[in-house]
């Protein structure tokens, strides 16, 4: 089997006036197909700003990406259309996505339209099935994206970018502007797209109890690296790297009585800024078991116990630090 | 009303109704639903999205969507005031100073052309009355309370220059800005990763108490809602179903529609694999509403009386924080009794 995605040492790098951004500094990526791959880190390590260079949407300063076992920028220029049949982008910010003068219905019809899928009236059918799929009732197509509810408008963009029948879905916080109940149904929907259909899913998220229940691979980010990667249940259950543990301490008990007395991890100091990473480990400034070759040498991936890897000096396969 | 709170309410909303008007379709977004909040205490709002928990936070103090028409009708007060009767300049005032608000697009209220320091330190100058200094500093000091890194250096970037979860810290201290006494925040956390979402409610929290405020928390993260809540009111269809202490609610809910929801929150820890719940079907159209309980087409429970008369939202339980729920259906079928 292919692997769907195979990103090698992946950096997006910004000019800004105060310096170079270093946002993804390094990454290397393999989503296997069929996956439901979880992208997870701290708000700002470069999650978005890494979705968009899989896709192409974000020029990389270096490194390549691999998509369906073709190079991506030759498949983008080469054949611009089937490319975008195959892969398909939902953005954090739902109404970028869209124009505000088009309603729902033309919203959902147009890549059907530039892509020549079937007649006027297939095309119908298509959006009806379509705003079935995110459980939205049809009162909706003539509606503008602006008037619609956050969660609305999320489902929308969902619908839109289902529309083609993508083999490669990458979406960015697709869930966050979802209620619980509807984000079960999305979520559903996408682990039946992927089973009936092998799309394979890369989804930035910050709810660890989601990806934790449907996603098969994880990734860790921090600070512009990978921190950490695994199968998601057995990276979850037994954390190697040191923020990976600080991340999953901090989700929340949906109980408040748990909640008022669990223990808890909590992070000292803020994170570094990407204009200049620490030396050594990237998290070093903050770690609680932080050790003085932390501060000299980066650590790099390597296997630990529960399968997957994790870039800390003190994790290896045999044994890891508990913070 | 009972309140179980020593201070009255500061911002209190009754029997308010909301229709939408657009071009093309006409909306009840909020249908006779009500919320009360006291100060030094935070009200959740929860329920499904489109249930109208924005508009009918927001929608009392002018702050509507735009381009559409809108009918809105039942009482609003702040600080005992009227507010539905105020004078557009007033609410204006009250707006910026008394109420400050998160909104859940960030970008909808900070402006993409400037950048974020001088947005701030305009919102403290004009609302705290600080001089152009004290507000700059101020600006500053709130970029860094709200856990935003290298605070200088941010006050002189453009938002698109933050990320998400940057931004959205930005606009905590934005709302802060005018040092208001009601902190409304929609979606304050779902951009955000478990250790910043940690920070940040814990950020809120910590304001509250410094400075007493009251706290309306929108949100459809329950495990935000379990940190931050002292009471919850949850919304279908904009009507109140459920609303009582963090606790009732959330490990002790009554109606169906309450429990649906909670059902379909994975835990976390837990170990056994839930799978992701949902409720079947979709909520009604609020275009077109039938009377009888909004719930009544997804509910396991309905029973013909459900489909033409509403629920009353009544007391159940007879602890300090009222507890009230909208369907006499479960009440009957557990033997739960109302305590009005
Ligand atoms: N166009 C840009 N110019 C300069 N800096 C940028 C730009 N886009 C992103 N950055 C910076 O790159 C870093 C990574 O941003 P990115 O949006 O990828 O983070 P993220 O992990 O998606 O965060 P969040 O969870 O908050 O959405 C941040 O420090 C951000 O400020
Ligand atoms: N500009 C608008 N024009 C027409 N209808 C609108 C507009 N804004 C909101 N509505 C409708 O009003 C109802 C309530 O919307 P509201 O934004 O309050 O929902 P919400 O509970 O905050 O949802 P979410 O959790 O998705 O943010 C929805 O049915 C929505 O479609
Ligand atoms: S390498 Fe050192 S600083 Fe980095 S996570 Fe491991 S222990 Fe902490
Ligand atoms: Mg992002
Ligand atoms: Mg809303």
């Amino acid at each position: 089997m292919t692997d769907a995605i195979v990103a090698k040492g992946l950096k997006v790098h910004f000019q800004t006036a105060a310096g170079l951004v270093r946002a993804v500094d390094g990454v290397d990526l393999t989503v296997a197909q069929g996956a439901f791959h979880g992208i997870v880190g701290e708000s700002g390590c470069g999650k978005t700003t890494l979705a968009r260079a899989l896709i192409g949407l974000q020029s990389a300063t270096e490194g390549q990406v691999q998509i369906l076992g073709r190079d991506r920028s030759d498949w983008a220029r080469s054949d611009r259309k089937g490319f975008a049949r195959a892969v398909q982008f939902i953005f954090q910010d739902p109404l970028g996505s869209m124009s505000r003068r088009q309603t729902v219905g033309q919203t959902l019809e147009e890549p059907l339209q530039i892509h020549s899928v079937g007649d006027a009236k297939a095309r119908r059918a298509r959006v009806a099935e379509l705003l079935d799929l995110v459980a939205l009732p049809a009162t909706v197509l003539d509606r503008l994206p602006r008037s619609l509810s956050g969660g609305q408008r999320q489902r929308v963009s969902i619908a839109r970018a289902l529309a083609l029948s993508p083999q490669v879905l990458i979406c960015d916080e697709p869930l966050s502007a979802l209620d619980v109940s509807v984000r079960a149904q999305i979520v559903n929907l996408f682990a039946r797209l992927q089973a009936q259909l092998g799309l394979t899913i890369v989804i930035v998220a910050h709810d660890l109890a989601i990806v934790r229940e449907v996603c098969s691979a994880v990734t860790v980010m921090y600070l512009g690296r990978v921190a950490e990667e695994g199968v998601a249940k057995a990276l979850f259950a037994d954390p190697a790297h040191p923020y990976s543990q600080a991340l999953l301490s901090a989700v929340p008990s949906p109980d408040p009585r748990i909640e008022a007395t669990r223990p808890r991890i909590l992070l000292a100091g803020d994170p570094p800024s990407p204009r200049n990473p620490p030396p050594g480990c990237r998290f070093s400034t903050r770690c609680p078991v932080v050790e003085p070759r932390c501060r000299e040498t980066e650590p790099a991936l390597r296997a630990v116990q529960h399968g997957g890897a994790a870039a800390c000096h003190l994790a290896d396969a045999n044994i890891h630090a508990m913070i | 009303m009972s309140r179980h709170s020593q201070n009255g309410p500061i911002y209190e909303v009754e029997g308010l109704v909301i229709d939408l008007y657009t071009p093309t379709v006409s909306v009840r977004a909020v249908d006779g639903a009500g919320f009360y909040v006291a100060p030094g205490e935070t009200l959740a709002i929860v329920g499904e999205s489109g249930s109208g928990k924005t508009v009918m936070t927001l929608g009392p103090l002018g702050l509507l969507p735009e381009g559409v028409a809108v009918d809105l009708r039942g009482t609003a007060r702040a600080d005992g005031k009227d507010i539905l009767s105020m004078s557009p300049t007033d609410l204006s005032r009250l707006r910026g100073g008394f109420f400050g608000v998160i909104f859940q697009d960030p970008m909808s209220a900070l402006n993409p052309m400037l950048k974020i320091g001088p947005q701030l330190a305009e919102q403290a100058r004009r609302f705290a009355g600080l001089s152009a200094e004290e507000a700059k500093k101020e600006a500053v000091s709130l970029l860094a309370r709200s856990g935003i890194p290298d605070p200088e250096d941010r006050y002189d970037r453009y938002p698109h220059e933050l990320s998400g979860g940057m931004l959205q810290r930005a606009m905590i201290a934005l709302a802060l800005a005018a040092r208001p006494r009601v902190l409304i925040a929609d979606e304050p956390t779902t951009a955000l990763d478990a250790t910043v979402q940690a920070q940040i409610l814990a950020l809120i929290r910590q304001i509250q108490k410094e400075d007493g405020i009251a706290v309306i928390l929108i949100t459809h993260d329950i495990g935000a809602v379990s940190v931050l809540a002292d009471r919850v009111a949850v919304l279908y269809a904009g009507q109140v179903a459920e609303e009582g202490s963090a606790i009732d609610v959330l490990t002790a809910p009554v109606h169906p529609y309450t429990r649906g929801l909670l059902a379909s929150v994975p835990d976390f820890r837990s170990n056994n694999a839930t799978g992701t719940k949902e409720i079947p079907g979709i909520p009604p159209n609020q275009a077109q509403l039938e009377p009888g309980c909004r719930f009544a087409d997804r509910c396991e429970l309905v029973q013909p009386q459900c489909r033409t008369h509403r629920p009353p939202l009544v007391k159940v339980g007879a602890g300090p924080v009222p507890h009230r729920v909208a369907c006499p259906v479960v009440m009957a079928a557990e033997g739960i009794v109302t305590h009005d």
